[in-house]
Order: C-alpha cells, then structure tokens, then sequence
C-alpha cells in the first residue's frame, strides 16, 4: 500500500544524484579516495599501537561485517528479509570444527566445505520459500529454520558436545605457517574482509548483479525484460548465506570456542539490525553497521550499565531521521558539502 | 550507586596517594544470565568495601573494574582481554561455564589467577594452573546428593532437567551416579528455560511409578514444577540441589515446596553466623537476597586477600601456586565465610548440608563435613 | 488413565494457550491495521508485569486496582506515545526500518527494566489463590480455569467489539483497505489509534494472567514476543481469529509434544526413543510446513496483502 509513493521517491533521489552527479566538485572524489586509503592503511598498522584487545575488536567487525555482506545481497538487494543470519553461521561454525577436530580435515578445506553447505542449505530453503512471491514469507521461513537448527546443535551431543559447546579449536595455518598469534590471525580476518568484500563488488559489477539491481529498483519492468525475480532472489538469499557461513568460521577461529546460544535468533536481529542501521543496498552500509555494534559498547563504556539503553536509543533515532542507515546519510551530505550552486 | 562507590574509593585513593591492586570482575551483567552474574559482582564489590574498609590487602586498596560479558563467549573473550592489558592482581569470574571456558585461556596465558562460578565438570580438568572455583563443581557435589538418595532408599528415579549448559552438566553427572549406585533412572526429561506449564512432566514420571523424581532446573521453573506435582497430588518424593531447595524456590513455590529434600553445597541460608551476616550486608546493601552467586564472589576476594597476605606481595604466580592443596579457615580470614580446601585442580570442598523443607522451612538434617583438609591428607 | 492425562493435559494446555492468544491477538491486530510488526511486543508485556507490582507497592493498593491503573498508563505509553513517536514517522519508509526501531524499543525497556528493578525474578500475585478440582478422575487447577475464563471473557468481548459495533467494523475495514475505507468517510488515523489502544489493554490483560505463571522478570519479553509472533503467523496474521487460534494451537501443542515425545514406542521392539529435547521443534517444523502449504495461515483470508 504505501509501496508507490516510496519507490518513486526513491527514483527521485536516484535521478537527483544523476543530475547533481555532473556538478560534482572534484574534491568530493580525492576527499573519498584519500578517506578510504587512510582507513585501509590504519586497519593494517593498527597492529602497531592495539594490544589484544582491540585486536578481537576489530577481528570481530571483520566477520561480523562478512555475515552483513551477505545478508546485504538477500536484503539490500534482493529486498528479501532473513532472520537466520546468525543460524548460518553457526551452520559454518559447527561445519569446520566438527570437520576440522573430529575427522581431521584441513582447515582451508573445512572451510571451503562449510561455506559450499551452507549455500546448499540456503538453495534448499529459499527454494520452496521464495515460490511465494509476495511478503515476508521467507523472514518466517528462516525464523523457523533458525531456531530448528540452534535445537539441533544443543541436543546431538554425540555431535556437538550440546549446550556445553566446544572449545579448543584450532585458528588456521598458511603452508605450516600458523596464523595463531593475535596479529597474525587479525590480518587473516583483515584479508577474509578483503577477499568478500571484493567478491560482492564483483557479484553487484557482473551482469548478475545490474539485474538484481534492477529487480530491486523496478521489478515489473525487470520481469518483462526476462528477468526471474525468483531465480536472483534465491542465488542472493544463497550466497548470501554461505558468506554466513564463512562469518561462522571465522568466529570459532577468534573465539577458539563455539555454542549454540552464540546462534540463536537474538543474533540473527542484532545482524539485521546492523544492516538496516549501517544502511541496506549499499556497499559501504555493512562495513558501518558492523563496526558500531562492534565498538559502541566500547565508546559508550563511560556509561556504565546504561550503554545498551543509549544504544537502544541510538538505533531508533538512526531509523527515525536516516532511514536508510547511515550510508544513506553520506549522498546528503555530498549534495550539501561537495556540490556547486549551479542551476539544474 | 555502585559504581559512584567505586569511584568515590578510586578517588579517595588517589588522594591518599595509597598503593592500589586491581581486581577485574568479567560477569553476566545483561543478557540471560544478568540474574547470576548482577549477584556474583554485587557480592564480589561488596566484598572490596568491606576488606578496604579493613584497610585494604597489604596496605593496598583494592579496585574493582566490572565487565559486562553480555552472557556470550565471543564478548567475554574480548573484554576479559582488555581488563588483562591492565595487569589486574586477579580475575574474579564469569560464572557461566561457556564464558569460562573462553577466557580462562585468556587468564592462562597472562598468568593470572581467576576466581571462577562456574560448575561445569570440565573446567578444572585442562591442567590449568591459574583456574579455581569457588564452589564445588558438578562433579564434586551431584555425588552427595545421589548417595542421600540412595540411603533414603530410592531404588529409581526419573531426571527432570532444564536443558542448558547448567542443567546438562547436572544431569550427566547424576545418571553417572546412580548407574554406580544401583539406582535405576527410568526418564530423563528434558525441559526448557521459560517453560510456563511442567503438567506434561509431572504426568509422566507419574506413568512411570518412579521411587523419586531429580530434579535440576533454574529457579522459576523448579518453583513450577514443584506447583504443578502438587496439583497432581502425587506422593512421588523430590529431590535436588541447592537451586531447588533455595529460598526463591521456597518464595514462590510455597507449600508445594514442602517434603522437598536434598543435599546443599553452598548456600546463604546455611545456619553459620558468618554468612548469616553476610546475607544481612548484602541485603542492606543492594536491597535483594543474594543467591548462592552473590556469595561465591564475595568469598572469591577474600581467597585472593588471604592468599597474597600468605605469599606477602601481589605476586600472581606464587599465589596461584600456593593455592593449589591450600586451607584456609575462617580463622585465616573470616570473609571466607567457611573453611574452604583447594585440591591440586583448582576445585574446593567444605562442608555441606543435607537440607529438606518443613512448613516452608529449610530444615537442615546433617551435615556432610569436609572431605579432605589439603592434598596430602587423601 | 491415558485418556485422562490427555484431558488433563488439554486443560493445561488451553490455560498457556489463552494467555499466548491475548499477546498474539494485539500483535496481529496491529500487524493487520497499520502494517506495524512489533519486536517489542514481549517487552510490552513484561513492562506491563513490573508496572503492576510497583503500582500495587507505590500505592499500596491490590492487585485489581493496580492493574486497571496500569491499563491507563500502558495505553499512554504503548498506545498513543509508542503510535505517535515511533510508528507514525516511520511507517512511511516501509515496514524494515520500524521492524528494526522496534527492536530497539525493545531493549530499551528491557535494560531500564533491569536497571530499576534488578535482575532478579519477582514472585506476582495471582488473581486467585489455586486449588485442585476433581472433576472425576480428573484434576483441575482452579488457577487455569480462571485464566482461561478471564482470557476468554477478554477475547469474546474484543470479537463482539470488532463485529458490532460501529468503530469495530470501521477498524475492520481499515485493516482490510485503508484506501476504501477512506472513501467511505472513515477517520483511518483514528481507527489505527484505537487499534493501538486496545493492543497496549491486551498486553497489560497478558501480563496478568501470564505473570503469577512466569513470574515477573526482566528478560523474558524475547521468548513472549517470538510465541506472539509464531502465533500470528501459524493462525494467520491477517486474522484476528487466526491469532488466537495460533495462540491456543502453541500452548497444546507444546504440553502434548513434551508429553508424548519422552517416550516414543518403537515398533517391533520393547524399547523406547526419548524426543523430549525436540518438544520445542514441533510448533517450528507446524510454523514452516504451514507457509510453505497455506502461506496465508491457517485461518487467514488468502488475498495478496502488500506489507
């Protein structure tokens, strides 16, 4: 019902980027080349003045933001809503560990097998769920699917070692080269970050993902062009889950310890919540969505007991004036800041 | 209010110019186990004020720093990190065995020693030089109360257990037990935190003309199983562990608690005066009763007070070693509240009270003394 | 004896079942009206328990009094406050973006809950004192026949209320087509308060009869606000009736799956299988096999809603 009014406001928006785009201030460009070198350079010197602590932090954003990535393609993209993000994860989690600790595998295989099971899981559950096109038939679907898979975990103690979890799980090696210690393990998780990050680019630049942008932005016309909703929503809602399902694997390596209420449906919404707060649909949103959830706490620690409270309160201010996340912040300013007063 | 206290001591401190040790205190202050882990670091500050109040450990004030793990392993791991970059003197937590296990490594390998809640079997079975409990864990105190049962005369039983990582742990342990006992477990029922109704349950172990029902849940649903037994009016004895006989259960289940028996490990209604005064502090204090939890934090600080008094500096890796096979009595140090003996794993025993409820009452019917005094006395 | 426990049982489960109905009635209503899905629906009820207890202590007032007096706050602040700061500017991004405020309510008032009034559990009166009734072989408590009757009182009246009168059957055709309804001289924004307004009455009345059961405790909005939900989706959500009877299948289903899964008979052999840790899987596996086969729930009208 108040479908219309949103998507041409939103084609609005984009056409008034368009126009404005040409306006642009050079200087808008080199301020975002320059902004974005410096963060990548800090995230690979911060080893230099973090100790271990902020190491986790940031290790913690680097799978946290893989697992938004993927639920970005389901959601930003393919406009599809997911409650078991963190179900998935635990899906990769419990994969590689079990692979790696009881049958010996090698830990680069482990995870390779458990990101390709949980695409397969994802196929088999968006499949029959996303026939119904309409509504939040899939949010419903995953949320019975992801409390399933939390009671399988704590109940196949052959298995799982159940409410229990496991502990001592190895953190992997390059050619006997251990990536143990703290920094070597941050810059793994730093380069799993590049390497998804890059693959969603790649997947939102390739013929695939003009399409699933093109459904999201106008569906009817998009169909009538040949293209099958139902085909790209799945392929997102599935690759979308096996990026889940890499972020598992690399929790159980930070951690070094895996439980099935690490899983539950609590994290799936804390994952949405992130991306919806980061900003859906846009490259950037995941990388700010993750980060805040991950290092508010810490900024808010002044606060003593009240930090959840302020940020509870944070997040329905974001979706009250920046509906569209914090990213969707960043076209306003570029318009306000960076553009010339020159008559359309 | 507390944490204005802990500031108004740091304060005071820095104006005193006084030598301070640290104390980082990782618990379960939100999420599912904010219950258990509010109680542990009320205790554990309570008892900071009361041993600065006394002049602090070797002329030094002691400093709390509070960490919220949120109940989940990943955040304990972190934040007990960052406390440790501060060389804290000791770990006081968690208390959930899952944030335990977590960040026990953490304390390890900065040679640490941690004062733990948890009760999971496990933990002290890694080796680890630098993890004790402050109560007896699973293994330790299920035996006593499967034994009581038997004397009793039970000859089966059917488990009713919360299916968590607390419930799990205890039902493992028991079936154990009765297996060597000769007692028969006829069920294991399994239910969930949250459960609103135990009918299904109750009628159950009825079907199985069971000697007795085990029971190891969380408080609220112990209190509503023994409710829904009651309805049934059935004759079917009920035993537990301190949960089941504690007095929240005794609070909300009222007279379906009575004829409720079992074997104590650590509580704070245990008839020692110490602890009686305790529980008064702590009540006057927070304005709640504390729980088992909120005792063993505050016992966990005076075992660190004692044993760097004994070592005669804050030297983390004597104290962990003299721990190991240590007593210390309440003569040592009364804040210990009762005389505690540490094995050479980290895990402790004291003595404890095989308790039943009479007219709403605990009623305590023996107590079982302490097994061993140090190592070399087994 | 086995038809007897099954009875029993029943009745038990009918009990659970009408409370779960009350919190996934509003749920629903709101869902249907104006589109609103409310993560914090659980925290609303919890709320509403701790409001009651501190009424009754800061006034020192019973049990009844106190309860009707957190009637009229819990409508300021779920009602009119939770519509006109939260829903209303929000409604108009789509649903994602109120989905997610909602969950921040939700922790919001689930960590001031904690901040006040501590992490401890808190016993609540109920509203009578219970006995066992033998009805034949068969034993009642007297508590779960109150609740039911007090759910069902609650229910019956809200469905007569929605059916009869005047602002029920404008609230209804608000729910179904908001344009239409517009057409037809409706004051929508009005109908949609009320809709709200009888939510936060629904939760207070859940509060009640679930809390003396639950006892009042900070976190226990999550498992309230995910049966509401399952609820609402299992019945259908475009119903009120598919709701409450959502609300009634989740409470039987789960006494009857806990009871009959501990011992499964085996065929051609003595022993048996102990399902109990899957009892909770049941109302799951009913949840999904429901939107794969009847997407629009059991009782719900099939029509393509735009949410």
């Amino acid at each position: 019902m108040s479908q219309d009014p949103n998507n041409t406001k939103l084609q609005h928006e984009i056409q008034g980027q368009r126009l404005l785009k040409s306006k642009l201030s050079p200087s808008y460009h080199y301020l975002m080349w320059a902004l974005g070198l410096a963060i990548v350079l800090a995230l690979i010197l911060a080893p230099l003045w973090l100790k271990s602590y902020g190491l986790i932090l940031l290790c913690t954003w680097a799978f946290r933001t893989i697992a938004v990535q993927g639920l970005n393609l389901t959601m930003g993209y393919a406009g599809q809503v997911s409650l078991a993000q963190a179900a998935f994860m635990g899906v990769g989690a419990y994969t590689s560990t079990l692979l790696i600790m009881k049958a010996g595998y090698n830990y680069w295989l482990a995870l390779l097998i458990a990101m390709l099971l949980s695409l397969l899981i994802g196929f088999l559950i968006g499949f029959p769920a996303l026939r119904i096109k309409e509504g939040h038939y899939l949010a419903f679907v995953t949320l019975g699917f992801g409390n399933l898979i939390w009671l399988v975990l704590r109940n196949e103690q052959w298995l799982t070692n159940g409410p229990l979890g496991i502990r001592d799980i190895p953190r992997p090696s390059i050619f006997g080269y251990s990536l143990f210690e703290p920094v070597k393990f941050y810059y793994f998780s730093l380069a799993m970050l590049a390497l998804s990050s890059l693959i969603v680019w790649f997947i939102l630049r390739s013929p695939w993902g003009r399409a699933f942008k093109a459904l999201r932005d106008n569906a009817a016309r998009s169909e009538s062009l040949g293209l099958s909703k139902t085909t790209y929503t799945l392929l997102a809602f599935a690759i979308g889950s096996a990026l889940a399902g890499v972020a598992g694997v690399m929790q159980a390596g930070l951690v070094e310890y895996i439980d099935p209420d690490s899983f539950l449906l609590w994290r799936s919404l804390l994952l949405v919540m992130m991306l919806v707060v980061g900003g859906s649909g846009s490259l950037i949103g995941p990388f700010i969505g993750a980060a805040l959830v991950t290092l508010l706490p810490e900024w808010l620690r002044f606060t003593g007991e009240y930090y959840l409270v302020i940020f509870g309160i944070g997040v329905i201010i974001v979706m009250r004036y920046f509906p569209k996340g914090i990213a969707g912040f960043l076209p306003y300013l570029k318009r306000r800041f960076f553009t010339k007063e020159v008559q359309a | 209010m507390k944490y204005l206290l802990i500031v108004l001591t740091f304060c005071l401190s820095l104006a005193l110019a006084q030598e301070e040790v640290l104390f980082i205190i990782p618990a379960e202050i939100s999420g599912g186990g904010a219950t258990v882990g509010n109680n542990w670091a009320d205790g554990a500050n309570l008892a900071a004020e009361h041993i600065n109040a006394a002049g602090g450990i070797l002329g030094a004030t002691v400093v709390t720093e509070v960490l919220d793990t949120q109940t989940d392993p990943p955040t304990s791991k972190a934040v007990i990190a960052k406390g440790l970059e501060q060389s804290p003197f000791a770990v006081i937590g968690p208390v959930y065995s899952g944030s335990t296990i977590v960040n026990m490594v953490e304390a390890e390998r900065a040679q640490t020693p941690q004062w733990v809640g948890s009760e999971a079997a496990s933990i002290t079975q890694q080796g680890n030089q630098y993890i004790f409990r402050t109560s007896s864990g699973q293994n330790g105190s299920i035996p006593k109360v499967t034994r009581y049962m038997q004397e009793q005369g039970i000859n089966s039983v059917v488990i009713i257990y919360v299916n968590n990582e607390f419930g799990q742990g205890g039902r493992a342990a028991a079936v154990e037990n009765f297996e060597a006992l000769g007692v028969e477990v006829l069920l294991e029922l399994s239910t969930e935190q949250q459960q609103a109704d135990f009918t299904a349950e109750v009628l159950q172990a009825m079907m199985m003309n069971t000697d007795a029902i085990f029971a190891y849940t969380n408080e609220e649903e112990s209190a509503r199983l023994l409710m829904a037994l009651k309805q049934q009016d059935t004759s079917i004895p009920v035993f537990g562990e301190a949960v089941l006989l504690s007095q929240t259960v005794l609070d909300l289940a009222g007279d379906a608690a009575n004829g409720v028996a079992g074997h104590v490990n650590l509580t704070a209604e245990a008839p020692v005066p110490a602890v009686q005064d305790f529980r008064a502090a702590f009540e006057e204090k927070y304005g709640y009763t504390p729980d088992h939890n909120g005792m063993k934090g505050y016992i966990a600080m005076f075992v660190a007070k004692e044993m760097a008094e004994r070592v005669g500096s804050f030297d983390r890796m004597a104290v962990a070693e003299q721990l190991h096979c240590a007593l210390i009595t309440t003569e040592d140090e009364p804040g210990v509240l009762m005389d505690i003996a540490y094995d050479e794993n980290g895990d402790i025993d004291r003595d404890t009270f095989l308790i039943s409820i009479e007219d709403g009452k605990q009623v305590v019917t023996g107590v079982l003394p302490r097994l061993k005094n140090t190592c070399a006395d087994q | 004896m086995q038809l007897q426990f099954f009875i029993q049982l029943l009745i038990a489960g009918i009990a659970t079942g009408a409370i779960y109905a009350l919190m996934a009635v509003g749920f629903a209503l709101l869902w249907q009206t104006s589109g609103t899905i409310n993560f914090a629906q659980g925290e609303f009820i919890m709320f509403s328990s701790f409001l009651i207890l501190w009424l009754m202590k800061l006034l020192n007032i019973g049990l009844i009094p106190a309860y009707l007096l957190s009637l009229i706050i819990s409508m300021l602040l779920f009602g009119l406050l939770f519509k006109r700061l939260l829903v209303d500017p929000l409604l108009k991004y789509g649903d994602v973006p109120l989905i997610i405020a909602t969950i921040g309510l939700g922790m919001v008032i689930r960590e001031m809950t904690r901040i006040i009034w501590g992490a401890n559990a808190l016993p609540f009166p109920s509203l009578i004192k219970n006995q066992v009734l033998n009805l034949g072989p068969i034993r009642v408590g007297l508590a779960d026949l109150v609740t039911i009757a007090v759910a069902m009182t609650i229910i019956i009246a809200l469905q007569l209320f929605l059916n009869k009168s005047f602002i029920g059957r404008s609230m209804e055709a608000t729910a179904q087509n908001q344009q239409v309804a517009r057409i037809l001289g409706i004051n929508v924004d009005r109908m949609i308060l009320y809709t709200f307004l009888i939510n936060a009455f629904l939760v207070t009345s859940a509060a009640l009869l679930v809390t003396p059961r639950l006892l009042a405790k900070f976190s226990s909005g999550e498992a309230f606000g995910l049966i509401a939900f399952m609820a609402a989706i299992i019945g259908g959500f475009n119903q009120v009736r598919g709701a409450l009877i959502g609300g009634f299948l989740i409470g039987i289903i789960d006494n009857l799956a806990k009871f009959y899964l501990a011992r499964i008979h085996l065929p051609f052999s003595d022993s048996t299988l102990n399902l109990s840790p899957y009892a909770p899987a049941i109302p799951l596996i009913l949840l999904i096999v429901i939107i794969l086969f009847k997407p629009e729930g059991i009782f719900g009208r099939k029509e393509e809603r735009s949410i």
